[in-house]
């Protein structure tokens, strides 16, 4: 049972950790106290995960140590953590997909596992109470893999505040939420700071701003900034951090369109419940187009990306690729005719963990005349390729051979980004693109997105930043319950109209 | 952690589980009341003796190196493949059948004949759990020993029935074996006077093929994507369930083949007990030797060893028979958990804070640390 004692205030001083080839820390301190909300930023890879992942116990420091309310903790495990009070939500969630939302909390509660028997009431009522008192709502009996990435994150929440966490540690937890929701987990986190102290990490310096007290800035493993957020604008810390000013490219409009790439019409398909997650969904693209999809995720963009990829099953409805119907073909016709496609999850639908970077890199290429000759792989194109997009995409990785599941998340998402841009695909399913990116690549890749746009590629951004959506679609359409609810031409899309389309209210 | 650390740790982990083994075995000799040093002694060093105990390791090596390539493919592709015994008794009396059946063949002909036979028939064998797997999502662990138990009643069927050989009826001795195979399907003894066969040579050559195979092929890379993360195989367009098929196929082939050289190059006819529990060890040999042919062939070679010696020791020892059973087992244990443990990072890291690093002395404070220079406020 953790201790009930308040965190007055948690040191860490001189972490040192070195993983092959990399220093991911290099001697970093930092303090939080009673009640404070810090914020940890800095670019893909600079360390952050494995910092809190120190903290937590899942990693030993080479060097340096935890010191809470005056004494030096040794965390041998993250059980040792949870019992100091403190709790993790991680970048990628650590939630066991086919058990319930109550198993899934009651897993981590050991004083409910009996020897015969595993108190499953108990771990209902803690949730009720928790989701009580903190407004945070959840379904107790949905099992893990029917939720929305969103919803999943608010299990993560509710559970680690069950186990009685008073010192939190949020590794990106809006990456996955929607403007509404990061606007409400950001107000429920304030509230909860009367009992709380909380490391939070993000890539949004707005969210940081709008929440945090203090901020500490990692570059390459070292403390680059510490200082108070009041005293400083979004873009210094954005300079800060990367080192430039950062200024995110915007779509300038002018003459898009060529001829008709992609044409979707009457689309049926089922979601994972077997419900229709799409129900007549119709919509077009161009090439040089880019065409944002927005909405709150759950409204069938999933689906819609996975039909469109060939993964889900088409109940009826067509599917044009340039005038080829693609419906209901295998994935690798489909990625024959030129589609490409940044997958949502991208631990498991984009990158083979296990596998080197260079193979991920031709993960979808391999077997071309350009990587294999009479079905023998060429190894020195597939090297040659891999150093030529690690370095183009700014992959931060020892070397190419390293598996890509090692890299930071940003780095593992320039990794597939990096595989679908090089592809020069006709038409590019992009959902949620920049995730988990920070600021500096975000700007790059919002950038390479414009160039395809102009070498005529037609891409469809599914997105939940309406800022991303704005600054890149030439058109933007609404998806809501499984149909397309409106098309706005990007001038006459403000954040306003899409909000309330979002929310399926009528467009005035 | 470093690397000086990370070669002290493995040394550590493999001394103390092949302390561990010996413990184990030593405790279990003891309670039957045999000399337990003898017998390692026996077990380490009798079969290097000489020549015949090299050889002989060697003709064991042989159908495990087989054996564990088929085994590193299914299971780097993501199917485990647990019947290898079954596929190799289908393969062996495929392989007996084609030797039987297809005489006056000469033996350019009719020798590769009988293994592509035995291949056939361990592949087929195999077909039947990879199809289940990938068709109708049959647990291929659950279908592969099944199998096993049916092959294992057909051989019995086949050598009592319709393949015994007609002399053993004659005499009415009734021992259940097939005919002798007629020489044209025998492999060539390497060394004359001994039972080693040109099978090692297949085997080797097979294990660079595998190599080149699994790494350096398109349909090799479809294979260990597939294995190594489905549903990203999946995404990258990559048809997973007829690769999944392939690979058990593949497996079982193996299987087959590794029987049908045991046939021709050994015993030159079918008999009883001929797999010898082969299709286990090998799964074993496999993961000992890290999926891999560089690992696996010197890791055949060692449980030769130690299958050879076990049988050694039951002679010269006077240690029954099942004993030495009980040794290979602990032998075996302790070498996949050392595996496991040297696999695994978070064991290493949990060792490594037993062991207590040498820290290095870090700021006393975080004043201090901002005297230092390390914070900007
Ligand atoms: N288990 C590991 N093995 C080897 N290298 C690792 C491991 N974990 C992290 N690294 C490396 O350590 C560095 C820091 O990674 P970390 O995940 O802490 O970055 P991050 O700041 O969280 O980045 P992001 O914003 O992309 O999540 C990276 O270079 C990464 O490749
Ligand atoms: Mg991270």
């Amino acid at each position: 049972m953790p201790s009930t004692k308040r965190i007055e205030s948690l040191r860490l001083e001189g972490i040192t950790k070195r993983f092959p080839g990399v220093l991911a820390c290099d001697d970093i301190s930092l303090e939080v106290g009673a009640g404070e909300v810090l914020a940890l930023v800095g670019e893909n890879g600079a360390g952050k995960t494995t910092l809190m992942n120190i903290l937590m116990g899942l990693y030993q420091p080479d060097y340096g140590r935890i010191v809470i309310n005056g004494e030096e903790a040794r965390f041998r495990g993250p059980s040792d953590a949870f019992a100091a009070g403190i709790g993790m939500v991680h970048q990628h969630f650590m939630l066991v997909p086919n058990m319930t939302v109550t198993e899934n909390v009651a897993l981590g509660l050991k004083e409910l596992h009996h020897p015969f028997h595993l108190d499953l009431a108990s771990a209902r009522r803690r949730i009720a109470e928790v989701s009580e008192r903190h407004q945070l709502a959840v379904n107790p009996e949905a099992y893990v893999w029917q939720l929305s990435v969103g919803e999943q994150q608010r299990v993560e929440l509710v559970k680690t505040l069950c186990f009685g966490a008073r010192f939190l540690i949020l590794d990106e937890p809006t990456s996955a939420l929607t403007p509404q929701e990061t606007d409400e987990l950001i107000e429920r986190l304030k509230r909860m700071t009367a009992e709380l102290s909380v490391i939070f990490i993000s890539h949004k310096l707005g969210e940081v701003k709008a929440l945090c007290d203090r901020v500490t800035i990692l570059r390459q493993g070292r403390v680059a900034f510490n200082g108070r957020t009041q005293d400083h604008t979004s873009g210094d810390l954005a300079a800060l951090m990367t080192g430039h000013e950062v200024n995110l490219p915007r779509n300038a409009c002018v003459e898009a369109c060529g001829e008709q790439r992609l044409k979707v019409s009457a689309l049926m398909v089922r979601g994972d419940r077997g419900n229709l997650a799409l129900n007549g969904l119709d919509l077009e693209l161009r090439s040089g187009e880019i065409l944002g999809i927005a909405g709150v995720s759950g409204n069938g963009q999933r689906e819609l990306a996975d039909a469109l990829a060939g993964l889900r099953k088409v109940e009826s409805g067509s599917i044009g690729l340039c005038g080829e119907e693609i419906a209901n073909r295998r994935p690798r016709a489909i990625i024959d005719a030129g589609m490409g496609y940044i997958p949502e999850d991208r631990h498991t639908e984009g990158i083979v963990p296990s596998f080197s970077i260079k193979e991920n890199l031709v993960l979808k290429d391999f077997a071309s005349q350009r990587f294999s000759t009479a079905s023998f792989l060429r190894l020195e194109r597939i090297d040659e390729n891999a150093e030529e997009l690690r370095e183009r995409f700014d992959i931060r990785a020892s070397s190419t051979a390293t598996s890509a599941g090692s890299l930071s998340g940003g780095n593992i998402q320039k990794v597939i980004l990096a595989r679908e841009l090089a592809r020069g695909p006709k038409v590019l399913v992009a959902v949620y693109p920049t995730r988990g990116l920070d600021m500096g690549a975000e700007e790059f890749i919002h950038a390479q997105l414009l160039e395809r746009r102009a070498e005529g590629v037609a891409i469809l951004l599914i997105s939940e930043e309406l800022e991303e959506l704005m600054n890149l679609s030439d058109r933007i359409a609404v998806i809501y319950k499984g149909r397309i609810s409106k098309v706005l031409e990007a001038p006459e899309a403000t954040r306003r109209r899409l909000g309330m389309l979002m929310a399926g209210l009528a467009d005035e | 952690m470093n690397k000086g650390f990370n070669a002290l740790y493995g040394t550590i982990v493999i001394a103390a589980s092949a302390l561990a083994a010996i413990a184990m075995a030593a405790v279990i000799l003891i309670a039957v009341g045999a000399d337990a040093l003898g017998t390692f002694r026996v077990i380490l060093t009798d079969p290097l003796k000489d020549t015949f105990g090299l050889t002989e390791i060697l003709v064991r090596a042989v159908p495990l190196i087989l054996i564990a390539l088929g085994i590193a493919v299914a299971f780097r592709s993501g199917i485990l493949n647990i019947g290898a015994e079954g596929q190799m008794q289908a393969g062996i009396i495929a392989a007996t059948a084609a030797a039987l059946y297809l005489p006056g063949l000469p033996k350019a002909v009719l020798l590769p004949l009988v293994l592509a036979a035995g291949a056939l028939g361990g592949g087929i064998w195999a077909w039947i759990a990879g199809a289940l797997k990938a068709r109708l999502g049959v647990n291929e662990i659950l279908s592969t020993v099944m199998l096993n138990y049916i092959a294992a009643q057909f051989y019995t069927f086949f050598l009592r029935g319709p393949m015994i050989d007609p002399n053993e009826l004659q005499t009415g001795s009734g021992t259940p074996q097939s005919p002798r195979l007629p020489k044209e399907a025998w492999l060539d003894r390497l060394i004359p006077g001994t039972r080693l066969h040109t099978g090692l040579i297949i085997a080797i050559v097979l294990a660079v093929l595998v190599f080149l195979f699994l790494w350096r092929t398109t349909s090799g890379f479809r294979m260990r994507a597939a294995g190594a993360e489905e549903k990203a195989a999946r995404y990258a367009g990559i048809d997973v369930e007829k690769y999944i098929i392939a690979a058990m196929v593949v497996s079982g082939a193996f299987a087959g083949l590794a029987g049908a050289v045991e046939l021709t190059g050994v015993h030159r006819r079918a008999i009883e007990g001929i797999t010898s529990g082969y299709g286990f060890s090998g799964i074993v040999v496999a993961l000992f030797g890290g999926l891999h042919p560089a690992g696996i062939v010197p890791a055949a070679v060692f449980f030769g060893l130690l299958i050879l010696g076990a049988d050694m020791t039951q002679r010269s020892m006077g240690v029954p028979a099942n004993m030495v059973l009980v040794l290979q087992g602990a032998v075996i244990l302790a070498i996949v958990s050392a595996q496991m443990f040297l696999g695994n990072p978070y064991a290493r890291d949990r060792l490594a804070r037993r062991l207590r690093l040498p820290r290095r002395p870090g700021p006393k404070t975080l004043e201090d640390a901002a005297a230092e220079g390390g914070l900007k406020q």
